[in-house]
């Protein structure tokens, strides 16, 4: 950061009163949040916009951010920056890359939130990987702000980033109908380069009574606790019904095991990296995927007819259920990775051949 | 463990090591094979290693079981095989070498004859990635692009591809290592020029697409039998493409490549690795167009390399050690990450730093070498940096190159001609570019003339910016602050605020502006992970880790460079393994990516950091150690010994004040007259005048230097009074601040050393060895011989006696090396060095006895009686210089004061002539195959001398060729000998290969350019001939192959004898 423009002291609180200190470079305000972390090295822009973090504070445990700008919006997961804060430890104004179009500061300054760089986020990880994930607060100098921070579980996440009212998108024979919990936008393109007519409906939308006119259902990532999606849930498991395909990503794989009778529980401070080893249930097969999930169904409640078709090499957590019988399955990780890794693009490609 | 599938596991495997270090191929090798050794053991299964450079850790007695110090020829290779019968053969451990003598191998049908199977990547894979035509067609098959390239075998050829394709182009020729024989070509001329010598060397020669100013990225794909894919780490060049990878700046993670390029390209990557049918580790290089998603595969390196070393340490994923493991048919999920403990193999590294490679040069050393660099790879070792940011590392970096300079800016020898360093890029560009910013050039000019992304060229700038204002405003604890982030040393803030380095150290503490110890975990701090791997970072508040108990810290010896090389990493984990035998905590603390010692499993805790005294300090602060050995580093580490006595760190050995009494020249004088013990006349001069009534005085030749030098820098022999007025003149300064010390220069003697351990001024342990060279040829370029052959008794005796004296009148506790010359039964000590030597793995080894670790155990207190056999043995071992002038386009390859070679190999044998030939063959020589010798000495007494020994070759059916006075005196002697006529008829005769060997003894050993001598041995250079400048090299060579053929050198391996 260029030292001409003396950047303003920035701090960001925990819950247990830790305080990190550092200097400003997003919106001169405050922001309450579940501060995370994610150990990606790159794609801020997709992560950024990623409906996932909705009412979080991300902290980017690489430590050089903004170095490539953003890009134009269509390479963004969802239509704004959806993040409550941000906090790494060097943030550079002076990008450089052919399809910037501005630096990472003006972006979040536009969009009104809050940033700090100077942060030792190391330290901070291993703090949230011990105590797991906290509530904080991101306060630039000058700032006042009083009472307690405010939890965004509280609120309904999933309906702030859903939908309002059904979308068609794309052309081709097959239908799939995406509930949009707060769906990143390169699970829709995926389904749509593959000739895919998509109906996107937000989460509470009862799709059960169109399941006799399309060809599939996929259930969409989306940000906070998977069993406040009470809705989500119920029509999921009415569509069990059908014999439809029905495929769920990472939240969406939760409310998929939810419905089927699983339960679920919230990991001590979740996965949310680009370089999670999940293997196939059963063989050796490996595949490196990007992760940005808090909460993981657990697996001594599947019921018998589910069992686990992918498993993370690392803390042995569910990544993926299966039905025994129906083409009904769900992954706990991001096959549409950006950003990430695309080793599980593929599954675009089962879906798609199961309709 | 699980059991392997899918594929038998072999019982004896042979692996084949890469030899002495060139450039181009260095110690990175010694890293890998030791990790393969090391996984193939713990599967109980038999390693059988050939490697003639003795001077590695993979060649110790703990490591492979089964060690061959031989040339890395089919040959010998067919030989071992033969006798060991091993079941399967690893190629990927031992660089381009082993690859191209497996593939050798199988051509010749040996391997099959012996039913070896090679093990990881198929040969039919390998060979893919090798030949550029078939690379080229193989990737065109699954659509990934590749530069435009056409395999051409005639100049004819060539040039047609070269119109086609349209100029510029680039022309590389395939088979090689380092990029050797590849430059960008602007014109037809420049075209017929380069292609006509390439073809003299390979086969085939590629002309292709110039993609220069692209971005350079690389990634390290790792691929099991289950097609199980990963990429272990990415990197980026600061260099874009132009600049060989070895010759530029590399960073890892990418720093300007967005999500969709990075993944791009990672896909692609193993896209090709899947298609290429790869197992084990491999390389892939990559342009990236600055301004668009295009991109072109530049090659694909089926075996470990200077660039999976890099990656390994920059991760701290253990890529050779999996990759072997691989190869013997695991996959990737059957294994643990043995640095977390918690985690898979199957896993990619997050990195939450930055890890900055520089190279390090030594073109210095070479007179009238090139300095510019390309294509072509010339750097001699790299250092790897680590901070939180690309600054700090970046600072860091040129640091631990140990050029003498302390950051990108203000630093003691500043640079003003910095443009032309930048425009034609020379070793100096890093800190060139440095210096164009702060004289006020744009990062937009500089990016338009090197094409350096603008976000490197922005964070040089940061740094400059920052030095401007703290030169301008008063040191605040912010700017204090602000200027360690971005990586300045005490000592350059100092100098930009008019205080000493010790200054700016206390009033940093006061303000608590300290640097915090984090850890490289893999996994950028998501799960706990056991690993030691360290570094220093000021952009911090908490420690990653607490302070060991009493540990005891290893300096070592910090970036390979002409003069300190493998042979000191291999002192260093030497040093280590006996300090956990001891069962004490051992520290390690070396920056440079190439070695073994600093692999994750060497010692107890490794700091990947700066061999500086600041950060020494800080290392020493934070553990507070029991002890810092300083002596098994080479020279560099122990420069430090006084400097932290003073600081008060205390230093395990020989006391700091005795090391001081053994460097300062006045108190080693009068130790020596004390104890009566001869040297060569000298005398400490400060002005020209002085410095010509000295030499006048004992008359020349006489030998020039400044002290405290590392093998021979900017040492000159001066032939007479003009000689001596030009190289004082050239040496810039000669003044009270820049003493030069003249010694008389003694000719025709003998070169002695003594490698020793003392503990307490008694004399532990010793080998003595002597030079085949006379004295006057750099004890790092001479072959020496253990035990001596050649010299009297009475003078080894006479030397020994001596040495107790020294060891006793210094106190010396631990390693120590000394050089003497020896002429008509008189010694006259020239050396010495209280520190391991470059020549202990060599005594080690030849002895059997470990020196390092008894020097070690001496240091750690621990009271050692030795018993050894001196002389008295039924062996002779032989160590032969390495060199890599080839590379050095210019450079004169004569053998002189100065250090020219890159490394070393050794050999055994019954005899001595047996061991000098396999020596010499493992360095690159060749028995002649067609028997064609080209003699030329300039001084008569030389051609007098050697009567006898082109006689024998006569006699031996050897055609005979000379130059103009060299034939003439021979064939007086009636000897059948054809004059070829210096300048471009021998230059003819030596590119078109009318000559197997040139045996060229120059006049003195000064070096003048472009005389018919010089250009004659840079000929037999870049056309691969061997050349010998030596005449008693040239008269032990010419015994050996008149007396003995291939099949006479034996098959035997070290514990056979």
């Amino acid at each position: 950061m260029s030292k001409s423009v003396a950047p303003l002291r920035a701090e960001l609180v925990l819950s247990d009163r830790t305080r990190f200190s550092g200097w400003s470079f997003g919106h001169e305000g405050t922001a309450d949040g579940e501060v995370v972390f994610n150990t990606g090295m790159v794609g801020y822009p997709e992560s950024l916009t990623d409906p996932s973090y909705r009412g979080q504070i991300l902290t980017l445990t690489y430590p050089l951010v903004g170095n490539y700008g953003v890009p134009a919006p269509d390479q963004f997961e969802s239509k704004q920056l959806q993040i409550s804060g941000l906090i790494v430890t060097e943030y550079t104004s002076q990008y450089s890359h052919w399809d910037a179009q501005q630096s990472l500061g003006d972006w979040l300054r536009a969009n009104g939130i809050p940033a700090i760089f100077g942060i030792d986020t190391r330290a901070l990880t291993k703090k949230l990987r011990t105590h797991g994930v906290m509530l904080g607060r991101i306060i630039v100098e000058g700032m006042v702000v009083r009472g307690a921070i405010v939890d965004p579980n509280q609120r309904n996440l999933v309906a702030e980033v859903s939908c309002t009212k059904p979308v068609w998108q794309g052309k081709g024979k097959k239908t799939v109908i995406v509930v949009d919990c707060g769906v990143k936008l390169s699970i829709i393109s995926n389904l749509v380069k593959r000739g895919i007519r998509v109906k996107r409906v937000p989460w509470d939308y009862n799709f059960v009574p169109e399941l006799d006119q399309v060809d599939g259902v996929l259930i969409s990532n989306g940000p906070g606790d998977p069993t406040s999606c009470v809705p989500t849930i119920a029509h999921v498991k009415a569509a069990f019904r059908h014999k439809l395909p029905m495929f769920g990503i990472c939240l969406g794989s939760q409310i998929q095991g939810l419905a089927a009778g699983a339960k679920t529980y919230k990991l001590k401070f979740g996965h949310r990296a680009q370089n999670q080893p999940c293997v196939v249930e059963g063989t050796k097969h490996c595949i490196l995927t990007s992760q940005n999930h808090g909460f993981a169904v657990a697996e001594r409640t599947l019921p018998k007819s589910w069992q686990v078709s992918y498993r993370n090499a690392n803390d042995r957590s569910v990544e993926g259920i299966k039905h025994r019988t129906q083409p009904w399955w769900s992954v706990q990780f991001h096959p549409e990775a950006t950003p990430g890794p695309s080793d599980a693009n593929v599954l675009f490609d089962e879906f798609v051949r199961t309709l | 463990m699980n059991t392997v599938k899918g594929s038998v596991k072999p019982k004896r495997i042979l692996i084949l090591g890469s030899g002495g270090l060139r450039i181009g191929q260095a110690g990175e090798f010694d890293y890998s094979g030791s990790q393969a050794i090391k996984a193939f053991k713990s599967e109980g299964i038999k390693t059988i290693l050939i490697n003639p450079n003795i001077a590695t850790v993979q060649t110790d007695p703990d490591m492979a079981d089964v060690v061959y110090f031989l040339p890395l020829t089919v040959e010998f290779v067919a030989r071992v095989i033969a006798k060991e019968k091993p079941d399967a053969i690893a190629l990927s451990f031992g660089g381009q070498t082993a690859l191209n003598v497996g593939l050798a191998l199988e051509d010749t049908g040996v391997l099959k004859k012996h039913h070896v199977r090679v093990l990881g990547t198929p040969t039919k894979s390998i060979r893919l990635t090798e030949d550029r035509d078939l690379f080229a067609n193989a990737l065109r098959a699954i659509n990934v692009p590749v530069a435009k390239s056409v395999a051409v075998t005639t100049v004819a050829a060539a040039k047609r591809a070269a119109s086609q394709i349209g100029y510029p182009i680039m022309i590389r020729s395939a088979f090689a290592l380092g990029g050797e024989g590849s430059s960008k070509i602007n014109n037809q001329r420049q075209l017929m020029n380069r292609v006509t010598e390439a073809l003299a060397n390979v086969p085939q020669v590629l002309i292709e697409e110039y993609l220069g100013g692209w971005k350079e990225i690389e990634y390290e794909v790792v691929r099991d039998n289950q097609d199980n894919c990963i990429t272990v780490c990415n990197m980026e060049n600061l260099d874009p493409m132009g600049i060989h990878t070895g010759e530029s700046v590399v960073v890892a993670p990418s720093q300007t490549l967005s999500n969709r390029e990075y993944h791009l390209l990672r896909t692609v990557a193993q896209q090709v690795v899947r298609h290429l049918g790869i197992v084990g580790e491999c390389n892939i290089q990559y342009a990236l167009d600055p301004a668009s998603l295009r991109y072109r595969v530049i090659e694909v390196n089926a075996r470990l390399s200077r660039s999976s070393a890099l990656a390994s340490k920059a991760t701290g994923y253990p890529l050779a050690y999996v990759a072997a493991k691989l190869a013997l048919g695991y996959s990737l999920v059957d294994l643990q990450n043995s640095v977390t403990k918690s985690t898979m193999s199957c896993f990619e590294p997050a990195l939450d730093y930055v890890a900055v490679k520089i190279p390090r040069w030594d073109l210095k050393k070479f007179k009238s070498a090139d300095h510019t660099i390309s294509t072509e790879m010339k750097s001699v070792g790299e250092i790897m940096a680590i901070g939180r940011t690309f600054t700090e590392a970046l600072q860091k970096g040129i640091r631990m190159l140990g050029a003498g300079d302390d950051g990108m800016i203000a630093n003691a020898r500043p640079i003003t001609d910095y443009m032309a360093d930048i425009t034609l890029p020379t070793d100096r560009r890093l800190l060139a570019l440095a210096a164009a910013l702060e004289d006020g050039h744009t990062v937009q000019k500089l990016h338009h003339l090197t094409k350096i992304d603008p976000w490197f060229l922005n964070q040089i700038n940061r740094i400059v910016l920052e030095a401007r204002s703290l030169k301008k405003a008063k040191l605040t604890k912010d700017s204090l602050r602000s200027a360690k982030q971005l990586g300045f040393s005490d000592q350059q803030i100092g100098r930009l605020i008019h205080q000493s380095a010790e200054s700016v150290r206390r009033l940093r503490k006061r303000y608590r502006i300290l640097p915090v110890v984090k850890q490289i975990d893999t996994l950028a701090g998501e799960y706990p992970a056991k690993t030691n791997y360290l570094y220093f970072t000021y952009h911090g508040t908490e420690h990653d880790v607490t302070h060991t108990k009493r540990g005891v810290i290893v300096l070592g010896s910090g970036p390979y460079r002409i003069g300190s090389s493998v042979e000191f990493d291999w002192c260093c984990v030497q040093a280590v393994k006996t300090i956990r035998e001891q069962k004490r905590i051992s520290i390690m603390v070396n920056c440079n990516p190439e070695t073994v010692s600093t692999d994750y499993d060497i010692s107890d805790r490794l700091y990947f950091e700066e061999l500086t005294l600041e950060r020494i300090l800080d290392i020493v602060e934070f553990e507070h150690p029991a002890g810092v050995i300083v002596s098994m580093g080479g020279q560099a580490s122990n420069n430090l010994a006084i400097d932290l006595q003073t600081a008060k760190v205390p230093i395990l050995g020989t006391s700091p004040t005795d090391i001081d009494r053994a460097e300062n020249r006045h108190l080693f004088s009068q130790l020596l007259d004390q104890i009566g013990l001869d040297q060569p006349t000298w005398k400490e001069v400060t002005t020209l005048v002085s410095a010509q009534q000295f030499a006048q005085r004992v008359g020349y030749p006489v030998l020039i230097r400044p002290s405290y030098v590392l093998s021979g820098a900017a040492m000159n022999v001066a032939f007479s009074a003009e000689h001596l007025m030009h190289y004082l003149q050239q040496a810039a300064e000669v003044s009270s601040k820049y003493p030069v010390v003249i010694s008389k220069f003694i000719q025709g003697a003998r070169e002695i050393e003594f490698d020793g351990v003392a503990d307490h001024g008694q004399l532990k342990l010793y080998a003595m060895t002597e030079h085949i060279e006379n004295a006057g040829v750099h004890s790092g370029d001479a072959h020496a011989v253990f035990p001596p052959q050649r010299t009297y008794l009475e003078t080894i005796r006479r030397t020994k006696q001596r040495m107790r004296d020294v060891v006793k009148a210094l106190n010396i506790t631990g390693p120590f090396n000394v050089q003497f010359l020896a002429k008509d039964n008189q010694i006259k000590i020239i050396e010495l060095n209280l520190r391991a030597s470059r020549s202990f793995p060599f005594v080690s080894k030849s002895a059997k006895i470990n020196f390092a670790r008894i020097a070690t155990e001496i240091m750690l207190g621990k009271s050692v009686s030795v018993d050894f056999k001196r002389f008295d043995l039924d062996y002779v071992t032989v160590k032969a210089p390495q060199f890599s002038y080839s590379r050095i386009k210019g450079a004169d390859p004569i053998l002189y004061v100065e250090m020219g070679s890159t490394g070393e190999v050794a050999a055994f044998g019954d005899g001595y002539q047996e061991a000098v030939l396999k020596a010499m063959l493992a360095a690159g020589y060749t028995i002649p195959e067609h028997k064609r010798l080209l003699i030329s000495v300039g001084l008569d007494t030389h051609k007098a001398s050697l009567i006898p020994f082109v006689k024998k070759l006569a006699k031996h059916h050897y055609s005979l060729f000379g130059t103009e006075g060299t034939a003439t005196f021979f064939r007086k002697q009636g000897i059948k000998i054809k004059t070829i006529r210096k300048g471009a008829a021998v230059v003819k005769a030596i590119e078109g290969k009318h000559v197997d060997c040139v045996i060229n003894i120059p006049r003195q050993y000064t070096h003048k350019e472009l005389t018919d001598g010089y250009r004659m041995r840079r000929a037999a250079v870049d056309w691969h001939i061997p050349l010998i400048s030596n005449v008693q090299i040239a008269k032990i060579y010419v015994n050996a192959i008149c007396n003995l053929t291939l099949e006479d050198l034996t098959i035997k391996a070290w514990h056979e004898y």
